[in-house]
């Protein structure tokens, strides 16, 4: 029991949006598990909140219901629904990271820029991030004459890579990963999972959404079955709120 | 956890006399910041937030919303009508309001550093470029010409203005250019907090992409707590961990960035955001 560092219970998320007002039911009655050095699967139809679960966790979303226990690293126990903004941002900082199907980063910054800067806001020099960053590019089989150039002209595929280097380079305590290999081939995603292997024998935690039922099976530890919320529910609430 | 660097509490500014109607009758719910009991204007009412070390917080509203309101009573450009505000420095802490002119011309000098949207209101356009930076300096106790001198240029340097324009009047320069020479005079003191009021508003798209990068690369560099004022929702989605959203003179919402910008809960930033995308 002692290696739980995520403990999710009752999660709920529904959007309430003013200029309808209606009420969007996102996800519902989530409870999960995530272990250090394991990875929890999350799988369902489309719909059934997978995303969304992972945004409740990072607090992208602000969760409806549920208690979302962190575990951190010096053992320290903390809904993460409830967390100041303070403590979230330090949080992702140091502790957890979250790869998302889309990058954000600065229009003119160098890819090998935009995966070093997690270490760089963690204190490491700027010559020790590039060089960890190089070897990260290297593994996931981004061409050596990319590394210079801003990734806002990259295809699909080069961009998740450069998305995934920057989620892995700071080896976070948690990991969310939000199809980290959808637009990418068998080679590559075949690199993906060798690092992904690796982190989990580093002792990260993981919860991922895969596009392939295939990698579920190489890779999880467990898997949550999701089911999208049930609407009814939602049409009594929405009278509720009426 | 790093330390906080600024804690305001309540700040209120209206513009007029007032009168004992004028919170009541002005804010979101009241759709107007203007009294229509005494025509005051109430730029900004309540607003209370904590600001810490080397965080950047982004203020985003329309015009009128008091986002400016703001920095420009933190700043001492305009006294504010109430509230507090306590700055944390390195080995003392002040109570911005209950210091005298020249306590707060040293903060302002020295501590904090403004960049504005008009150039002019940050930038002497009868001095040099270098002239204007040297200015900074020297009222922050550097009096040593050589020593001023070679900073100024590695501030230009630093800020990518080209070193041989150093000595002409940043009245020649583009507008990228002169925000590039308000941000190395902004800098000179090395100050702990900056305050930037829509600083690329106006600005080309590739300008403004190159003065983003600048400010968050030197957020990085020296760790500069900073309050990032604009309407622009891209500014604060690649500068701001936290956002405040204001209108009519009020915090409405506040949160992480990307929760204000995916997960908005009151009506009006819900506006905002779905009419941006």
């Amino acid at each position: 029991m002692d290696n739980i560092i995520l403990c999710v219970e009752g999660y709920a998320k529904q959007f309430y949006l003013h200029s309808r007002q209606r009420l969007i039911p996102s996800a519902a009655q989530v409870n999960l598990t995530v272990r250090a050095g394991q990875l929890t699967a999350l799988i369902g139809p489309t719909g059934a909140g997978k995303s969304s679960v992972l945004k409740g966790i990072y607090r992208t979303y602000l969760p409806s219901a549920g208690r979302l226990l962190y575990t951190d690293a010096e053992g320290h126990t903390l809904d993460l629904a409830l967390a100041s903004e303070h403590r979230i941002l330090e949080l992702r900082q140091r502790e957890i990271g979250f790869v998302t199907q889309f990058l954000h980063c600065l229009p003119r910054q160098p890819a090998l820029d935009v995966v070093a800067e997690p270490l760089l806001t963690r204190g490491v020099t700027r010559e020790a991030a590039r060089q960890q960053a190089a070897e990260l590019l290297e593994r996931l089989a981004v061409p050596q004459r990319l590394w210079g150039v801003p990734p806002a002209t990259f295809s699909g595929g080069e961009k998740q890579r450069i998305n995934l280097a920057r989620g892995l380079i700071a080896r976070p305590r948690l990991l969310l990963l939000d199809e980290p290999t959808a637009s990418l081939d068998t080679a590559t995603t075949e690199h993906v999972i060798a690092l992904i292997e690796e982190m989990k024998q580093d002792g990260v935690g993981m919860i991922a959404i895969f596009h392939h039922p295939a990698l579920v099976e190489r890779l999880a530890d467990a898997v949550v079955e999701l089911s999208p919320p049930d609407m009814a529910v939602t049409d009594q609430s929405i009278e509720h709120i009426a | 956890m790093s330390r906080k660097i600024l804690e305001v509490t309540n700040l209120t500014k209206i513009h007029g006399d007032g009168c004992p109607l004028c919170l009541e009758s002005t804010g979101p719910e009241a759709d107007t910041n203007i009294c229509p009991h005494c025509g005051s204007v109430v730029a900004a009412h309540g607003v209370s937030f904590d600001l810490y070390q080397g965080e950047i917080l982004g203020i985003i509203g329309e015009s009128g919303s008091g986002k400016s309101t703001v920095v420009k009573t933190l700043y001492f450009d305009d006294a504010p009508s109430a509230g507090e505000a306590v700055f944390f420095d390195e080995d003392a802490q002040y109570d911005l309001y209950s210091l005298n002119a020249a306590q707060q011309r040293g903060l302002r000098n020295k501590r904090f550093g403004m960049v504005y949207q008009n150039p002019h209101l940050g930038l002497n356009f009868n001095v040099s470029a270098g002239g204007n930076i040297a200015e900074r300096l020297l009222m922050s106790d550097v009096a040593h010409y050589g020593a001023i001198r070679e900073r100024a240029r590695s501030l230009l340097v630093r800020t990518e203005v080209l070193e041989n324009r150093m000595d002409e009047n940043p009245k020649k320069f583009s507008g990228g250019m002169q925000q590039r020479v308000q941000i190395a005079k902004a800098l000179a003191t090395r100050p702990p907090l900056l305050f930037l009021d829509e600083v690329t508003t106006g600005l080309d798209l590739s300008v403004q992409a190159a003065i983003l990068d600048l400010i968050l690369e030197i957020q990085h560099e020296l760790g500069t707590a900073m309050i990032v004022v604009t309407h622009d929702l891209g500014v604060v989605r690649l500068l701001a961990g936290r956002t405040l959203v204001m209108k009519y003179g009020r915090v409405i919402e506040t949160g992480l960035t990307d929760q204000i910008l995916e997960d908005p809960q009151h009506a009006y930033t819900q506006r905002l955001v779905a009419s941006a995308l």
